[in-house]
Parts: C-alpha cells; structure tokens; sequence
C-alpha cells in the first residue's frame, strides 16, 4: 500500500498539471474528467427530455400509469451495466453505447418522481384552477409543475447520483477515455496510489453534482 | 537516439539506447534514411550482439565494404523499396485497437518508433478493456485494423461465439511470449497432476492461451473441463485477481507473468515456448470488406508492421523497444519488467534467473499450418461441430499466400516453409491430416 506522502506526492503531481495530453491513451485527469462530465451530462440530459414529459403524462393519467407500471417495474431493477453488451450490438458505438448506459440508469428515477409528484398534487390547487377556468395547458404549467417541482428535482437529484456511479464502471468496461478508464488503465500497472486519488477525485465531483442538484430543489422548493 | 545512428560509424556506441529522444532525432534526420538505418541497425546488432567486436569488423574492413557485406546477406533494398508508395493511401487517418500486452509489440511500436509516419499513414492507437470488446469494437468499424488473438479472425469469420464476419489476418504478431503463472502459494505443486480443482484464467476463449492450457493439462491427465475451471480474466486483471487469490494461476500474456514476479504474487512455471516453440500468439487482424476498399493504405500498414517486426525481431533492439512502448500511453508497466520478458533473461519469482532469448519472437507471416491447428483444438474441444474444411477456411483468413507473393514481388526473402515445425509437447503435428490428430488425443469433445 503506498503511504500517505507517496499519495500526497501522485495527487500533486497530477493535480498540477491536470490537462496534460501524452497521447491518445494518456490524458491529464482534467482531460478525463472533462470526457465523463460528458457523457454524463448527455445520457442525463437526453434522459430528462424523455423521463419529465412521459413523468407528466404518467401522472395526470391513470389509464398511462397503469398501462406503462408493469414495464417501469420490470426495467427498473435492471442493472445498466447489463445493457452494454446488447448496447454495443446494436448501437455499433462505444461512445454512444456508454451515453445510452447513462440513459437507460438515469431515466427511471426521474419517471417515477415526476408522475409520482404530478399525481399528488393536492386536488384542492387543481379545483380552484378548473373554477378560474385555466386551460389544460396553463393548469399544467402554472399550477401542476410548480407543485410537483420539488419531486422532480428530487428525481433528477437521485438519477444524477446514479448516473456518475455507473459512467465509472461504464468507462472501466468499454475503455472509453474518462475518470473510469483513468482507474482502469492504472489498476493494469498495479498503481494504487493513482486508483486512490482517482476514487478521491470521483468522490468530490461527485458530491458537487449532488450539491448542485441540493441548490436547485432549495430553489424550487416552496412552502404550503 | 542510437537506433538511428550509423551503424557502419566505427565510432558509434549501439549499446546507448535511452529510447526517449525519437521525435528529435526524427526531425533531425531524413525519414528515409532513418528507416534503412534502423533495418541496418537491426541486422548489425544481431550479427554482432557485442559492440566492440562490431566496431573492430568496420575498422579493419572499412565502412562501405561492411555495408555492402551485410547487404549481400539482408535484403535491405526490397525492404526499402516495399517502403517506397505504390498507390495513393485511400484512408490516411486510422485508428487501430490493442490490449496493452507485450505481443502487440510491433503494432504499437510503430507509433513512437515512426513506422506508420514513415508510411503517410496517421494512426491513433485505442487502448481496448479486453478481447470482447475489441473484437466487437472491430465488428463495428470503430477500429480499421486491430490486435486480435490468432484464433480469433477463424472464429469471428466462422461466426463461433458471435456473428459471422469475414475476416483477415494480415500479420502474425508474435510468437511464444506467454507463460503459466500460478500463485505463491502453490510453489510445491509444480506437477500438473496435483492441479485438481485449480481455478485458471485465460484472456480469452477463442484464444492460444485457451488451447494451450487445455492441450498441457490433458497431456498430464487432466479433463480440462471437469477438473479444472477456466475462466475469462482480462489480461491486465488477471494479477489483480491472483493477488486476491480468486484465481490459482493462468496462462496469460506477458507482461502480465512478469508482473506477477515482480509483485512478488506469482511465480512463473513455465513459458508456453517450452509447451511449443515457435507458437502464434496474436495476429493483425482486418475486415475483409476493410481490405477490398482500402488495398494500397492496407498495404501501407502491412509494411510499416513487416518494418517493425523486422526490427522486433533483432534481440539488439528490444530494450529499446521496452522503453518505447512502456509509457501510459502504451502498456503503462515498468521499464524492467518489459526489458525482462523482450530480453528473455528473466526472475522466475522462485529465486533463480533464467535466460532465453526466445522468450518472445517475432514471425510475422501468417502460416496456414497454424490457423489449421487452432482449428483442430477448436475441434478437439467442440467450439467446431461436424466436418470441418480446414484448409478451405483458413486459405480464406490467413493471408499466408498473400503474404508470401507480396515479400516475392518486392525481394524479400521469404521462407519457404516454417521455420520451425509444429511440435506441440513433443508431438508432431501434420497439417494434412487434421483430423487423424484431433482423433489421437485420449481426453477430447468431440
């Protein structure tokens, strides 16, 4: 095991020069970084255009809730890294294949909060927006997404947390570039004082994106 | 860097060799003399591995008539002249999968040693996790070309353990190299017969390292599929997981038997030489659609790998080879460890240090003879049910004759049978009766 002046030397030196570029296979952990905020950021991104609305529908209609339940339930537990293989069969891609693994792992949480939280809206809110004679569209937007809006940050907080746990082991599995491949590529050269400044890095940017998540659901969070 | 230097410079110390200042020296010096340099350098090393007796021949015969012996013996200008262009490259940019083992030697180092720039051929080398997913990555044409096991261009083009694919084996990329490590604890059971219950990892199932296994502990008794476990480790894990002790040892790739000694976790029982001297290991694997529209850039990165391998192929030249192929980039492992496994004067992990200059080579034709061995072990352990064509399919992947007829036109000497027969464990093999061998062993699936 190193001791902690050999850790503290690894994580200087990679710290201070954390955008270095050795080669295609050889990148500054500022580089990595920057590769699985990413990936992160699309698969999460594309998962929230998907999960919110079809959240939305979910929750103001029974009939779509019951409909679509059984196959959320049945997809959900699902570990995403199972998708890979079936991913890289069809897809063709890595890259995109890792993106859709965020996908796939980020979607559910944020389906369940947001038809969850658009579901229990309390009736009494949805009643003086039908006397006030509000349209659907504006009773949605002005009424039940207000309402529900903590829930869904809620959602998305938990579904970011999921997200950069699995692009670690996404990355470590198909070698993409990324903090992953940083862990994997020096796990091959036995370094454990690079792996253990990798899981402190992973650690830290991790805990931001969940207190950047915390801010925003302070922000919408209101009281009744 | 020496390796670019004049040789045939009576003053000239070879022996240098800090492998670091490629690029400089590069700029320095024009690419195509460079390159006969460093053939010229190959050769010369490997007739006079001592440098002083080296500097005393020029001395005492001269410089030129040196040059011109030594070309009498080598053909360096069909080498140079397979250098030279034939046709416009249809594809400059290439990216070329690998798994960071000591047997993707010349196809990584190409990249630092400037063999594919000397080509016109811009190449980006992707560190891959493991076999399936390069192979997939291949599949996919994310790769043009990539590091495949031998074995595996017959499986994928057979379509056993995937979908069918033409594909092609340019080159072969090494051969021997490999070893049986098997953990510390196990230093009193170096009889195979004792190896009962033993938990094996190999990179891969369509893999030499699979084959040789099998054919090793059957040869000592053993049902390699009831008595011992075999299973699937990456190579770069494969210490990790003998560090943790879910594995009892594997037959894996160097540097990864190295490394184990040098982590003082394993030992090495034996190379895989000493199972089969002159054994395949890994290949230059293409798609055969990749070959037929891109001929002149697939003969362009045939040269630069025959151009590598010619220079692997001198003992001289491997520890400079160690260092430029060492960093993260590449295989990411320690100078010393890589010096020992390309050098062949190695620590065992028992104490003792051995010295076998053959520890890994570097024969780049793809012979049809192999291909038709691995495909009677696929056979012999059923990866292959019903007849099988073997010359049929393997006149289709390994470009053998290709190869052959390309060194002809261009004045290479190539061989005209293996150099070295194919004798597996003391038994012969004859590539015209395939299956009167899978019929000769005792434990066998079919």
């Amino acid at each position: 095991m190193p001791t902690p002046a050999q850790l503290a030397g690894t994580a200087w030196k990679q710290l201070s020069d954390p955008f270095y570029d050795a080669g295609s296979n050889d990148k500054g952990i500022g580089i990595q970084l920057a590769y699985s905020l990413g990936r992160v950021g699309l698969g999460f991104g594309l998962a929230a255009l998907v999960a919110i609305p079809l959240g939305f529908l979910i929750g103001l209609s029974p009939l779509a809730y019951g409909a679509l339940n059984p196959f959320i339930q049945v997809l959900k537990p699902i570990s995403p890294l199972a998708w890979m293989p079936l991913a890289l069969y069809t897809i063709k891609d890595s890259t995109i294949s890792s993106i859709f693994v965020i996908f796939i792992c980020s979607i559910w949480p944020m389906l369940i909060n947001t038809a969850h939280g658009v579901a229990s809206v309390r009736r009494d809110w949805l009643n003086v927006a039908k006397t006030l004679e509000a349209g659907t569209v504006r009773t949605a937007f002005q009424v039940i997404l207000p309402a529900a809006a903590p829930t869904i940050l809620t959602g998305m907080r938990i579904s970011m947390g999921i997200a950069w746990l699995v692009i670690v082991a996404a990355e470590m599995l198909v070698g993409n570039l990324g903090v992953g491949y940083f862990v994997w590529n020096e796990w091959n050269n036995l370094s454990l004082s690079n792996v253990i400044f990798a899981i402190g890095v992973i650690g830290v940017v991790g805990m931001l994106l969940d207190l950047a998540f915390g801010a925003l659901q302070r922000a919408v969070t209101y009281v009744e | 860097m020496s390796l670019f230097r004049n040789p045939f410079d009576g003053e000239t110390n070879l022996t240098c060799a800090c492998g670091r200042h490629a690029s400089q020296a590069e700029h320095d010096v024009d690419a195509e003399k460079l390159s006969r340099q460093a053939l010229e350098n190959a050769v010369m090393r490997s007739l006079f591995p001592r440098d002083a007796e080296r500097r005393r021949f020029i001395r005492s015969v001269g410089a030129g008539t040196a040059s011109a012996a030594i070309a009498s013996l080598f053909p360096f200008g069909a080498l140079e002249a397979m250098a030279q262009d034939k046709g416009k490259i249809e594809k400059k940019d290439l990216k070329l999968g690998f798994i960071p083992i000591t047997c993707a030697t010349p196809l990584i180092m190409s990249a630092p040693l400037g063999f594919y720039e000397k080509q016109g051929l811009n190449v980006t080398l992707v560190k891959t996790a493991g076999w399936a997913l390069i192979r997939d990555k291949t599949m996919n044409k994310e790769y043009d070309a990539s590091h495949l096991l031998a074995p595996m261009p017959l499986a994928i083009s057979l379509g056993v353990g995937s979908g069918a694919m033409p594909m092609q084996v340019a080159t072969i990329q090494n051969s021997n190299g490999q070893a049986i490590t098997l953990a510390m604890k196990h230093k009193d059971k170096r009889d195979p017969k004792k190896w009962k219950g033993f938990k094996f990892a190999v990179p891969f199932e369509f893999s030499m390292h699979n084959f040789l296994l099998r054919y090793y502990v059957a040869e000592h008794g053993l049902d390699p599929d009831k008595d011992i476990q075999i299973r699937v480790v990456p190579p770069p894990e494969m210490v990790a997981n003998l560090r943790a002790g879910n594995i009892d040892g594997y037959l894996g790739p160097d540097p990864f038997n190295q490394r184990a000694v040098y982590d003082q976790v394993g030992f090495i029982h034996l190379l895989t030489k000493e199972l089969w001297d002159g054994h395949p290991c890994c290949s230059l694997g293409v798609r055969s659609e990749w070959v037929k529209e891109n001929p002149n850039t697939f003969a362009a990165l045939y040269r630069a790998i025959l151009n590598a391998a010619a220079m692997a192929a001198s003992p001289g030249n491997r520890t400079t080879i160690a260092n430029a192929i060492a960093p993260a980039n590449y295989l990411n492992q320690p100078v010393p460890v890589l010096e020992q496994v390309l050098t062949g004067k190695y620590a065992d992990g028992l104490g003792d240090v051995k010295n076998d200059p053959g520890r890994i080579e570097f024969d780049p034709v793809p012979w049809n003879a192999l291909g038709i061995w691995i495909l009677s072990q696929m056979k012999r352990w059923s990866y292959l049910k019903g007849d099988v064509k073997y010359k049929e399919i393997v006149d289709q992947v390994y470009l053998m004759t290709d190869a052959k007829k390309r060194m002809k036109e261009e004045g290479i000497l190539a061989p005209a049978d293996m150099p070295k027969k194919i004798i597996v464990m003391g038994k012969a093999f004859d590539a015209s009766k395939p299956d009167a061998y899978v019929s000769s062993f005792a434990i066998k699936r079919t």
